[in-house]
């Protein structure tokens, strides 16, 4: 590696972290839930960077897992973000934030 | 030497840049294309790490399925959909001062001279001989068999979610049609 | 496909049984009118009883063996601890989908996926509880929560449940984030993601000289504890349990604490037990932070259900007690979790029965005078009341008594003592629904549904609840034998 490993780690950091922000900055459910994909994104970055660094493939492997639970999530999520939106739409809308947060 | 900094030096930017943009964008479809920018720059680093497969995967997955769908949800939304929870006050500058704090937290952490970790056999040399994707798959089927079986599980559990989420049962459509007055979906 | 026949595949025998059970459910679904899915929850029943009587055959396999049994090259591992586990996932499922037919059929939600990812949730669990590998602890928690957002907003098209679901969502997505990071950090301190080769290796026997390691333990602690609702992250549990259908709140609140708790236990004793100088102090004073918070957040509220979230809270800051104490306290917590899934499964039973499709017991007003209306049901809403506050002699004192003796003995008086407060301090609030129920005159006829099914599950809870408090030490010596 020509570029050493920790400048890889380092950005996954900060990625990670704008993550966190985003998602503690942004009440929109769609822009949050996209910070948590990035959030996962920099996770991955870091795996690549250290599965190079170690010369095993266990944290190649690892990003196919987190792709796949991130696919499956992602189907569960918008179809929530959709179905609220369709309740929202034929309910008044002063019904909604029953929850208050 | 100085080729790669150089594109690393590129990709990291424009990781964080698109990352920066993409947590205070205003409108959601310029939210998911800076999105889609992002992960493009981190398959490129994949592939600067010498995982070009992987990178495939991050474009075909990310980008392309997983981003696509979301700008399908924004676009049937409208830009600004209703926000999520009411505002609390100061959260913005709450909200970036911890962020900075993990990030300087996270770096301490991570910037390190050289990995603790103990060192595998899958040297870039042993990988070249093996074929990148052989190898990947190698592990995958054995050592991480039941892992992978799981996986199928979780995509059927996301697939029934989304159909239960989504699905209208007849009652239901009765009873919405009623009070309506003709409005198409 | 030598290789595939050749692991050993009865390390998750149960949780396979549970899948297919879950897979037939949903196929059998398509052939059934809506009044006759009720048939489904019997099914159901039977894939919880099958399950069990699996494990309870492993247990008396593995009991005497010197080492545990392992499958799929070290991930997962077959021992008595997780047996055990796995039996009280079985039990809080089979009571869970007891309580949940009246429900769903009075509000028109009778729909084969409730019980299918009511399965599959619990073979999450039951995955988690052999997970010998940072990646099954990932997946099987992902099991475990994916069915649960869904199932939260099941009562659709209901605005509070399905905006419950997206916040468990979006948090539980959040927290999953941390846990991945987590176990990125300790994976390149390391080398390794195997808890065999975690705990052998160089970082944890020094962690203090290991910033990645230390970084590591505390993100995966910060994804867990999400989970476990421990406090600070525990703030999206009073809302979710709240929104989400009552009898999907009354499994959340008995048998995620577990599945939690048995993660901790794997990550924390078989994975990091070296380094446990680090996670020791930090978790011991979360645990304080979370039994007090969850009290003093019940003392305010007016809603039964999140009453009882509140004090589910409080609970998991009693329950880091005995995973703090190590060996002895583990029996502790099992014994603990039974009883209190036990005692939340009765006293959501309870409030099921006091519903008819409109309204809900839900507010604490609903409770006055109804020893005048129901009385056998206000009786067995105090002693389930009386149990969770750990009054003698219902088995809610003997759990406690179990877990702070384990604690005092593994030099955590500290603790203890704050715990014993936070116990006098919960009496108030429980007490407060019992004083409603018999000293207050009632404001109008409660709602009220009959069903033979909630009542089978809330005869068991009572008679466990009973039983375990006036003989408390057969269950232990049954484990521990």
């Amino acid at each position: 590696m020509i570029v050493p490993v920790s400048y890889y780690l380092v950005l996954g950091a900060i990625l990670f972290s704008i993550g966190v922000t985003g998602v503690l900055l942004r009440r929109n459910a769609i822009m949050v839930f996209m910070s948590i994909e990035l959030m996962l994104n920099a996770v991955n970055l870091s795996f690549v960077a250290m599965s190079r660094a170690l010369d095993s493939l266990d944290g190649q492997v690892f990003v196919f897992f987190v792709m796949t639970v991130a696919a499956a999530e992602v189907a569960v999520g918008l179809a929530l973000i959709v179905a609220i939106f369709r309740s929202l739409g034929s309910a008044d809308v002063d019904d909604a934030h029953v929850l208050k947060g | 030497m100085s080729a790669q900094f150089v594109i690393f030096g590129l990709l990291a930017v424009t990781s964080v840049a698109t990352a920066l943009a993409m947590i205070f964008s205003r409108n959601a479809v310029h939210g998911v294309l800076f999105m889609v920018g992002n992960f493009a720059a981190v398959a490129l680093l994949y592939v600067l790490l010498g995982s070009p497969f992987l990178a495939a995967v991050q474009i075909l997955v990310y980008a392309g399925a997983i981003m696509v769908l979301f700008l399908f949800v924004v676009m049937l939304m409208g830009p600004e959909p209703a926000p999520l929870w009411e505002h609390i006050p100061g959260q913005r500058p709450l909200a970036l001062l911890f962020g900075l704090l993990l990030a300087a937290g996270l770096i301490a952490a991570v910037n390190v001279e050289e990995l603790t970790g103990v060192p595998g056999i899958m040297s870039q040399e042993v990988l070249e001989r093996l074929g990148q994707p052989t190898a990947l798959a190698q592990t995958l089927f054995e050592r991480y068999l039941l892992p992978f079986e799981v996986t199928s599980l979780l995509l059927l559990i996301g697939m029934i979610g989304a159909v239960v989420l989504a699905k209208r049962e007849k009652h239901e459509l009765q009873a919405e049609r009623a009070p309506r007055e003709g409005g198409a979906e | 496909m030598e290789r595939f026949l050749a692991q050993n595949w009865t390390v998750i025998q149960p949780a396979l049984f549970l899948v297919f059970t879950g897979l037939i459910v949903l196929l059998v679904d398509l052939w059934l009118k809506e009044e006759e899915r009720e048939w489904l929850a019997y099914f159901s029943l039977v894939g919880f009883g099958g399950a069990g009587v699996i494990v309870v055959r492993q247990w008396l396999a593995v009991r005497g063996l010197e080492t545990p049994i392992t499958g799929f090259g070290g991930m997962m591992v077959l021992d008595t601890l997780g047996l055990l586990f796995q039996m009280l996932f079985f039990l809080v499922g089979f009571l869970a989908v007891l309580l949940a037919p009246g429900y769903l059929t009075r509000r028109r939600l009778q729909r084969g996926e409730f019980y299918a990812l009511l399965l599959f949730s619990t073979a999450g669990m039951s995955l988690l509880a052999g997970a010998q590998d940072l990646i099954m602890l990932f997946l099987g928690i992902e099991v475990l929560s994916i069915p649960l957002y869904i199932l939260a907003g099941f009562a659709r098209p209901r605005l509070d449940s399905e905006e419950a679901s997206l916040k468990y969502f979006l948090l539980g997505a959040f927290a999953t984030g941390f846990l991945l990071y987590g176990t990125a950090l300790l994976y390149g301190a390391t080398g390794t993601t195997a808890f065999e080769a975690l705990r052998a290796s160089e970082a944890a026997a020094a962690p203090r000289e290991n910033v990645m390691f230390m970084a590591g333990i505390a993100l995966l602690l910060v994804g867990l504890g999400f989970k476990i609702s421990m406090a600070p992250f525990h703030q999206w549990t009073p809302d979710v349990y709240e929104g989400a259908p009552t009898p999907v709140t009354a499994f959340m609140v008995a048998a995620t604490k577990a599945g939690g708790m048995v993660a901790l236990i794997r990550l924390l004793y078989w994975g990091l037990g070296p380094a446990d100088d680090v996670w020791r102090p930090l978790l011991g004073v979360l645990a304080a932070v979370t039994m007090t918070w969850g009290n003093v957040g019940a003392l305010l509220q007016r809603n039964v259900k999140r009453m009882l979230a509140y004090s589910s809270i409080a609970h998991a800051g009693y329950l880091l007690i005995g995973v703090l104490s190590g060996g002895v306290g583990f029996v502790a917590v099992l014994v603990y979790l039974l009883i209190y899934a036990l005692t939340n499964l009765g006293a959501f039973g309870v409030i099921l029965l006091l519903e008819d499709g409109e309204r809900e017991a839900l507010d604490i007003e609903s409770y006055r005078g109804l020893a005048r209306f129901h009385p056998g049901a206000a009786l067995l809403m105090s002693v389930f009341l009386l149990s969770l506050a750990g009054f003698p002699p219902t088995a809610g004192f003997f759990g406690k008594f179990l877990l702070f003796t384990a604690g005092i003995s593994a030099g955590l008086t500290w603790l203890v003592v704050v715990a014993v407060l936070n116990s006098v301090l919960s009496v108030f609030y429980y007490a407060r629904v019992i004083v409603k129920m018999y000293m207050q005159e009632p404001v109008e006829t409660p709602a009220f549904s009959r069903s033979w099914l909630v009542a089978g599950a809330l005869a068991v809870a009572a008679v466990g609840v009973v039983l375990l408090g006036l003989y408390p030490t057969v269950v232990v010596r049954l484990i521990t034998a």
